[in-house]
């Protein structure tokens, strides 16, 4: 048993359930906010119940988040003891700010928000949940920027047979880190205006709460327009950075084998790795490739042919992940301007509001999807260029990390299970009091 | 130099502000199946710490991810070695975590009985292995120069370990007493009341026995007897610890209140002051122990964590006090009625 092996997937699935929840509360605290701000503004009571409700969905999630959180802070040290020695000069400060300028005031005032409802006034309530909104973006920040140094690390010199911090300004503005909080925190936004409008279609179908959900639905669509929009943009300067800084996995990203100039970009394939070329490859568009790396359709790109076999990543789920993501996000652009035109018309538009419940999953497979190309893609590097995965573990036995893992699957199913059936009580049973 | 016992006492204090305040929500959850006769009594004991227990846990995530940043050797041969007590600890947080919010969204007497168990569960576990893991540090680990563990998880259960994992519990439940005491009227409040009494008069004789067991286990008194001055933080914590037992019979919660709290950080300071300047002690060869000097990270690392928490923390503290404050009434049945409680 390869603790090496075992961590990783213990990692893998801690912080994949960690994002399963994470993303939902970066965007719906924006969201709440604004209701709730409006309602402190007109003191119309149906804010008031898009407030409450969206806000108890809100909290149920909330509480998995957290309980899923407090693992990964500590599996630095319980399974990557090896790689937390070598980078804790320079890593471990962006975790301990995260606690203390941001997760501190989200719990606390989250605590203010549920139990301070008859003792502050409306705008200090509503002021709540904007700092609520503001921590948790932030605590996404930190931890990005974290990500951010281990995707491309800067500011930092080899000393003392460990990575030390040598400037803290190029570690904070790292071009790699920037680009992950705008891609990923409007992605939280983007998926909570999906998961509102997809919640709201479906009260909205039944023709129940109508006031209630055609607001909550009008307010996540314009959300849904700007973020989806926004997202995509940000992701195609994503993979020119990779194009530049991570040619492998760029490559593993396209299934590209073979170095030339106007690569070309496939629609379909099935990579091969074993013999280092695609099994079956349908649609080719010569160029684009080239473009989307260095928006040059003349650009040569890098094939994973002339990358050492020792620094390749898996390919499979690198390729499969980016295709799914882009995917999803043409689709949600497409079902947000759709829906634009209906917007003063959804009653009438059963079939919309029925694919908007459905549409209700893809963005969280987006999410975890683009987690796999930048997670995947970086392998076998823990810290791209500078450190390995294999030798970033614990010198610990791998049948302690067996049976973690397997305490981990089971009681993240198992709460995870349970944690999803009261979001679909609580969103079947529709917001209290209300009758229009 | 300097720096680097400045992060040594940091450190310290983060842990001791984390048993603080975690700490007397594990009491209230330690003592949530003895103390809960009725539903409307375990959802007031609930709703005591309802609004506080997320940002007091915060301090442990705190305290990790300074022992991170500014001695990273500590946290990655620290939550190496001690894995499975780690792991159960985190599992039970989960569990409790969820339990509070969890157990009033069906209203089943089946289901709430299974989220009780892990009210209790989640955080008498946590005192407990706390205690446990901080005892056998006092003793030191066995770890060699490579952070390779080579002891076996079950040894943790030593004699001292386990007086160290029965002392956090009974400081705990006392301090989740005496916040009881503050949050609750009528009838529950006499009977935490009665309790808070009895539990002192385990609490003090444990206290003692430690003490005294901690002079044939560990080194914690070298550095007293070195600094003789040192023993008034031990007189002091002592004191905090009898004086509580007049604020109660006095009816002064609030004083008994901070009373325990000061035992609480006493107690680990007492800890903290005998490691001086291991962090972490390995007990194959003292060569091995990482300290304030071999563990820490980089001066200029140590220098802006330094700003950070200077600036934050007091911060943090402010807030959170107001929060305190803002929900120190006590709870009645009346409270429970309205929609947003546990
Ligand atoms: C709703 C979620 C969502 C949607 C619709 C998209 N992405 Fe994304 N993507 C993520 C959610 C995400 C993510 C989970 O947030 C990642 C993982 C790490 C990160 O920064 O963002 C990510 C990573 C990621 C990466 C890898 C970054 C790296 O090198 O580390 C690329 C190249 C893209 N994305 C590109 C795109 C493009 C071109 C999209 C076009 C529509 C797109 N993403 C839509
Ligand atoms: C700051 C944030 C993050 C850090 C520091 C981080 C770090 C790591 C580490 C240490 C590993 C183990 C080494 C390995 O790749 O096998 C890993 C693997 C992984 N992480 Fe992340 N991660 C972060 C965020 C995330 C998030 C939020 C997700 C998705 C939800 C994610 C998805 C994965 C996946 C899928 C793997 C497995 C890769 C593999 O097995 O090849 N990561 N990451
Ligand atoms: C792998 C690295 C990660 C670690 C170690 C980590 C750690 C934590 C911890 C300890 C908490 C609980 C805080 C509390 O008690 O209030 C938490 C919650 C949270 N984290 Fe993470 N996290 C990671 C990845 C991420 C990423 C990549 C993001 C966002 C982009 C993120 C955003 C959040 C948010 C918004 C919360 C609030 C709780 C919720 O999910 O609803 N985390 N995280």
């Amino acid at each position: 048993m390869d603790p090496v092996f075992l961590s990783r997937l213990q990692f893998a699935a801690a912080t994949m359930f960690h994002f399963l929840f994470v993303p939902l509360t970066l965007g719906i605290t924006i969201i709440i906010a604004y209701m709730e701000t409006k309602y402190a503004r007109t003191g119309d009571k149906i804010y008031l119940q898009m407030t409450k409700f969206w806000g108890k969905l809100f909290l149920i999630n909330f509480a998995l988040g957290v309980v899923t959180g407090i693992t990964l802070e500590f599996q630095f040290g319980t399974n990557w003891s090896r790689y937390s020695e070598f980078v804790g000069d320079v890593f471990g400060s962006l975790l301990a700010i995260e606690a203390s300028v941001a997760f501190f005031l989200e719990s606390t005032f989250i605590g203010i928000w549920i139990f301070g409802w008859k003792r502050l006034s409306a705008k200090a309530h509503a002021g709540v949940m904007w700092v609520i909104a503001f921590a948790s973006n932030l605590s996404g920040v930190w931890i990005l920027t974290a990500n951010g140094f281990m995707q491309h690390p800067v500011g930092y010199t080899i000393r003392n047979g460990r990575a030390e911090l040598t400037d803290f300004f190029a570690v904070l503005f790292n071009y790699h880190g920037i680009l992950q909080i705008f891609h990923t925190l409007p992605s939280g936004l983007l998926l909570a205006s999906f998961v509102i409008m997809g919640i709201s279609a479906y009260h909205l179908l039944k023709k129940q709460h109508v006031e209630v959900f055609t607001r909550s639905f009008k307010i996540a669509l314009v959300f849904g327009v700007i973020c989806s929009i926004f997202v995509a943009i940000i992701g195609d300067l994503h993979g020119v950075n990779a194009a530049k800084n991570q040619p492998a996995k760029l490559a593993a990203m396209e299934a590209h084998w073979e170095t030339q100039t106007r690569a070309p970009i496939v629609l379909f394939a099935i990579p091969d790795e074993k013999n280092e070329r695609n099994s079956i490859e349908i649609g080719s568009i010569p160029g684009i490739l080239s473009f989307l790396g260095f928006h040059d359709f003349n650009a040569t790109v890098v094939g994973l042919k002339d990358i050492p076999k020792d620094e390749r990543p898996p390919v499979l789920p690198v390729f499969i992940g980016f295709r799914l993501m882009v995917g999803i996000g043409t689709v949600l652009i497409l079902l947000s301007l759709y829906g634009l035109t209906r917007r003063n018309k959804l009653l009438e538009s059963p079939s919309y509001l029925k694919l908007m419940v459905l549409a209700i999953p893809l963005p969280y497979i987006a999410m975890e999807m683009g987690w796999v190309v930048a997670e995947v893609g970086r392998q076998p590097w823990i810290v791209y260029g500078v450190l390995r995965t294999a030798q970033a573990a614990s010198p610990i036995e791998g049948i302690q990390v067996l049976i973690s893992l397997i305490g981990f699957i089971a009681v993240y199913g198992l709460l995870g299970a349970i944690g999803f059936y009261l979001m679909a009580k609580h969103v079947k049973q529709g917001p209290a009091g209300s009758t229009i | 130099m300097e720096l680097q016992i400045a992060w040594f006492f940091l450190w310290g204090l983060l842990w001791a502000v984390f048993f603080m305040t975690d700490g007397f929500d594990f009491g209230v959850g330690t003592l949530y199946p003895f103390l809960g006769k009725s539903d409307t009594d375990k959802r007031i004991m609930i709703n005591s710490i309802g609004p506080l227990w997320d940002g007091n846990e915060v301090w442990l995530i705190t305290a990790g991810g300074v022992t991170f940043a500014a001695f990273p050797q500590v946290y990655a041969t620290m939550f190496s070695t001690l894995y499975t007590p780690l792991m159960l600890i985190l599992f039970a947080l989960i569990f409790r975590g969820v339990a509070f919010e969890f157990r009033g969204k069906i209203i089943n007497n089946s289901w709430k009985k299974f989220w009780d168990i892990f009210i209790f569960l989640g955080s008498f576990l946590p005192a407990l292995l706390f205690g446990v893991a901080f005892a056998n540090i006092f003793q030191g680990i066995p770890f060699d120069g490579q952070g390779l563990y080579h002891g076996n998880t079950l040894k943790l259960l030593n004699p001292y370990g386990l007086l160290g994992g029965l002392l956090f519990v009974l400081l705990f439940m006392q301090h989740g007493a005496n916040w009881l005491n503050i949050k609750t009227t009528g009838d529950l409040q006499k009977r935490t009341i009665a309790v808070s009494q009895k539990i002192w008069l385990v609490l003090v004789p444990v206290a003692v026995i430690f003490l005294v067991a901690s002079y044939f286990y560990t080194d914690l008194y070298t550095n007293f007897f070195k600094t003789p001055v040192l023993f008034i933080e031990i007189i002091i914590t002592v004191a905090a610890l009898l004086s509580m037992r007049f604020f109660i019979a006095g009816q002064s919660y609030f004083k008994a209140w901070f009373a325990s709290a000061l035992t609480i950080v006493g107690a680990t300071f007492f800890g903290i002051i005998g490691l001086f300047p291991a962090l972490f002690p390995s007990s194959l060869d003292k060569a091995f122990s990482l300290t304030a000097y071999n563990a820490s990270s980089s001066p200029l690392t140590l220098k802006i964590m330094l700003g950070v928490v200077l600036v934050f923390i007091p911060l943090v503290i402010m807030y959170q006090a107001w929060s305190y404050n803002f929900f120190k009434h006590p709870i009645t049945e009346n409270d429970l009625n309205s929609e947003e409680t546990y």
